[in-house]
C-alpha cells in the first residue's frame, strides 16, 4: 500500500469558458511510505495544483487520489497529512505554542496532551525557549520552523510542503533543509515537497519529479540515490552535481522551445 | 521576504535615554513654533482679534479654566457616548451582515449612503427631531460617523483572512463554525480595535462641529463659534486648546486600548 497514489488525474480551471486552463493533464504518481519526493518545474507547471489535489484542498476534474488506499477527501477529514506553505500562515493572535496546538484542538485532544505534544514539537524544531513568543517576534526562518512543527504536531504519516523555504534567504534556507532531513530521519514521515530550486530538490529528495507547463504534466522522474545520511558535505559531492545536471537537463528537455522560466539555478 | 528581520532579543534598546532622545525633537519643534508665532505677532503688530499671541491664549485659558473644562467635558462626553454606541452598533451589524447574507446586501448600500450624506444636513434634521435642549442629536451624529468606520473594519476583518490560514483550516477539516471561532472572529477583533482607533479622533471632530448647527450653548464648538463672532479671539483659542486636549486624550486612549486589547498588533510599536 502506497502512501500516495495519484491515478489519471487531470485538472481544468474555468472549464468551458474562454479562459479555460489545462492545469494538469493525466498525472500518474505513486509515492511510497517514508519516501521524500520533490515536484519541480517552472511557474505554471501545476506543481502546487498537484499538491493541493493530493491534499484535497481542490478537487480533480477527472482521476483519483488515494492516500493509504483511502480517498483523498476522507484522508483530509481524518487529518492524515500535515501541510506547510511558503507563507508560514501562523495565527498572529496565538503564541507559538498555541499555534502548534491548533490542529490538536481541532482533533479534540485534551489540554494536557496538547501541551506536552506542542512542547515536544518545539524541541524537535529547536525552538524550546520560544513557546510563549508571539509570531511577530520571530524571524522568518523561525516562523517557518514553527509552521513545520505545527504540521507535524498531530503526527501525520504524510507531510505536504509547498515551497516552504521559498521566502527565506539562502543561508537560512540551506540550514532549514538540513533540519528538515533530520526531522524526517527522526519521525519517518513521508514528504512531498514542491520547489523551483534544483539543488534544493536534489539535496532533499529520493526522487525528483520534473514537470512542464501548458498543459501541466510529468516529463521525467530522476532517482537521486545519494543515500540517507546527507550532510552539508553532500552539497560538495560529485554525485550531487551529477544529479543536479540530470534534473537540469530533464527540465530543459521538458522546456524545448520555451525557456525554463522561473527555475532557480542555484 | 516580508518578515525576516530578527526581532528576538532586540527589545531592550528603549531605555530612559531613548525616551529623552525621542521626546526632544517634537519639544524643539513645538518651542520654535510657538516662539515664532509670538515673535511674528509682536513684530507685525497683528491686532489681537485677528491673531492673538500664544501667551495671551495661555492667559485666557488660565483665567477661564473652569469654563473651558466644563465645555470640554460636554463635548468630550458627546464624543465618548457616540464612540461607544457607534462601536457597538457597527460591530453587531457587521457580525449580523456576515452571518445573514441577504441582510448584509441590504445594509451595505445603506451604510454607504449614510456615509455620503454631509454631516451638516443630518445634524440639522436630528436637531429638529430631538429637542434642541438635549445633546441627543449630536450624539446620534457621532454614533453614525463611528458606526460607519467600525462597520467597514469589522466586516473586513470577518471576511479578509490570510489565504494560507484558510487553506490550513481546510486541511484540518475544520467546520465553518470552527473557522469562524478560531480564525474569523480573532481576526475581526484586531480590525475592530483599528476601527476604534481610527474613529476616536473623528468622534471628537464630529461632536465639535455638530455644535455649529444649533442646540444648547454649553459645548466647545458653540463657545468657539460665539467667541470668534464677538471678536474675543484669544478666548475662542482657549476653547480650541480645550478641543485639542480632548482630541489628544481620545487619540491616546484608543491607541492604549488597542495596545492592551490586541497585543498581537503591537508590531507597529516595536520600533
Amino acid at each position: 500500500m502506497s502512501a500516495v497514489e495519484v491515478a489519471g488525474v487531470s485538472k481544468v480551471f474555468n472549464l468551458g469558458t474562454t479562459d479555460q486552463v489545462d492545469a494538469l493533464v493525466d498525472i500518474d504518481l505513486t509515492v511510497e511510505r517514508g519516501e521524500f519526493v520533490s515536484l519541480i518545474g517552472p511557474s505554471g507547471c501545476g506543481k502546487s495544483t498537484l499538491l493541493r489535489l493530493i491534499a484535497d484542498l481542490i478537487e480533480p476534474t477527472s482521476g483519483a487520489v488515494l492516500m493509504n488506499a483511502k480517498p483523498a477527501h476522507q484522508a483530509r477529514l481524518d487529518q492524515d497529512y500535515g501541510m506547510a506553505f511558503q507563507q508560514s500562515g501562523l495565527f498572529e493572535w496565538r503564541n507559538v505554542q498555541k499555534n502548534i496546538e491548533l490542529p490538536l484542538e481541532l482533533k479534540g485532544w485534551d489540554k494536557a496532551k496538547r501541551r506536552a505534544r506542542s512542547l515536544e514539537m518545539l524541541e524537535l524544531v529547536k525552538l524550546g525557549q520560544f513557546a510563549k513568543h508571539m509570531p511577530w517576534q520571530l524571524s522568518g526562518g523561525m516562523q517557518q520552523r514553527v509552521a513545520i512543527a505545527r504540521s507535524l504536531a498531530a503526527n501525520p504519516p504524510l507531510l505536504l510542503m509547498d515551497e516552504p523555504f521559498g521566502a527565506l534567504d539562502e543561508m537560512t534556507r540551506e540550514h532549514m533543509q538540513t533540519e528538515l532531513l533530520r526531522i524526517r530521519q527522526e519521525t519517518g514521515t513521508t514528504i512531498i515537497f514542491v520547489t523551483h530550486s534544483i539543488p534544493e530538490a536534489v539535496y532533499l529528495s529520493d526522487r525528483v519529479v520534473v514537470m512542464s507547463p501548458r498543459p501541466g504534466r510529468i516529463t521525467a522522474v530522476v532517482e537521486v540515490v545519494l543515500g540517507s545520511d546527507r550532510t552539508e558535505d553532500t552539497r560538495e559531492d560529485e554525485k550531487f552535481y551529477d544529479r543536479i545536471t540530470e534534473v537540469r537537463e530533464a527540465l530543459r528537455g521538458a522546456e524545448m522551445g520555451s525557456a525554463a522560466l522561473g527555475i532557480e539555478d542555484r | 521576504m516580508s518578515v525576516s528581520r530578527r526581532r528576538v532579543g532586540s527589545g531592550t534598546r528603549s531605555g530612559d535615554d531613548g525616551v529623552v532622545a525621542k521626546a526632544l525633537p517634537p519639544v524643539i519643534v513645538g518651542a520654535l513654533f510657538f516662539g515664532g508665532w509670538e515673535a511674528f505677532v509682536d513684530w507685525q503688530q497683528v491686532r489681537e482679534f485677528i491673531l492673538p499671541k500664544p501667551s495671551e491664549i495661555w492667559k485666557q485659558l488660565f483665567d477661564n479654566f473652569g469654563l473651558v473644562r466644563s465645555a470640554s467635558v460636554v463635548t468630550g462626553t458627546n464624543a465618548l457616548v457616540g464612540l461607544i454606541l457607534g462601536t457597538i452598533l457597527g460591530a453587531l451589524l457587521a457580525a449580523t451582515a456576515n452571518r445573514y447574507r441577504a441582510f448584509g446586501e441590504l445594509l451595505n448600500p445603506l451604510t454607504i449612503t449614510i456615509a455620503a450624506i454631509p454631516a451638516v444636513v443630518i445634524v440639522s434634521v436630528l436637531n429638529n427631531m430631538y429637542s434642541v435642549t438635549t445633546q441627543t442629536g449630536r450624539r446620534v451624529m457621532v454614533t453614525l460617523a463611528v458606526f460607519f468606520i467600525v462597520f467597514v473594519q469589522v466586516a473586513r476583518g470577518l471576511r479578509q483572512n490570510h489565504p494560507t490560514q484558510l487553506e490550513l483550516m481546510r486541511s484540518y477539516a475544520a467546520s465553518p463554525r470552527e473557522i469562524l471561532r478560531k480564525v474569523r472572529i480573532p481576526n475581526a477583533v484586531g480590525y475592530l480595535f483599528t476601527g476604534i482607533r481610527t474613529a476616536a479622533p473623528i468622534a471628537v471632530i464630529i461632536a465639535l462641529v455638530s455644535e455649529y448647527f444649533g442646540g444648547t450653548q454649553d459645548g466647545l464648538g458653540q463657545r468657539i463659534a460665539s467667541n470668534f463672532s464677538l471678536s474675543k479671539t484669544a478666548f475662542a483659542f482657549a476653547y480650541v486648546v480645550g478641543g485639542s486636549i480632548v482630541g489628544l486624550l481620545f487619540f491616546a486612549g484608543s491607541n492604549l486600548l488597542e495596545f492592551v486589547a490586541v497585543p498581537w498588533r503591537r508590531r507597529r510599536y516595536s520600533r
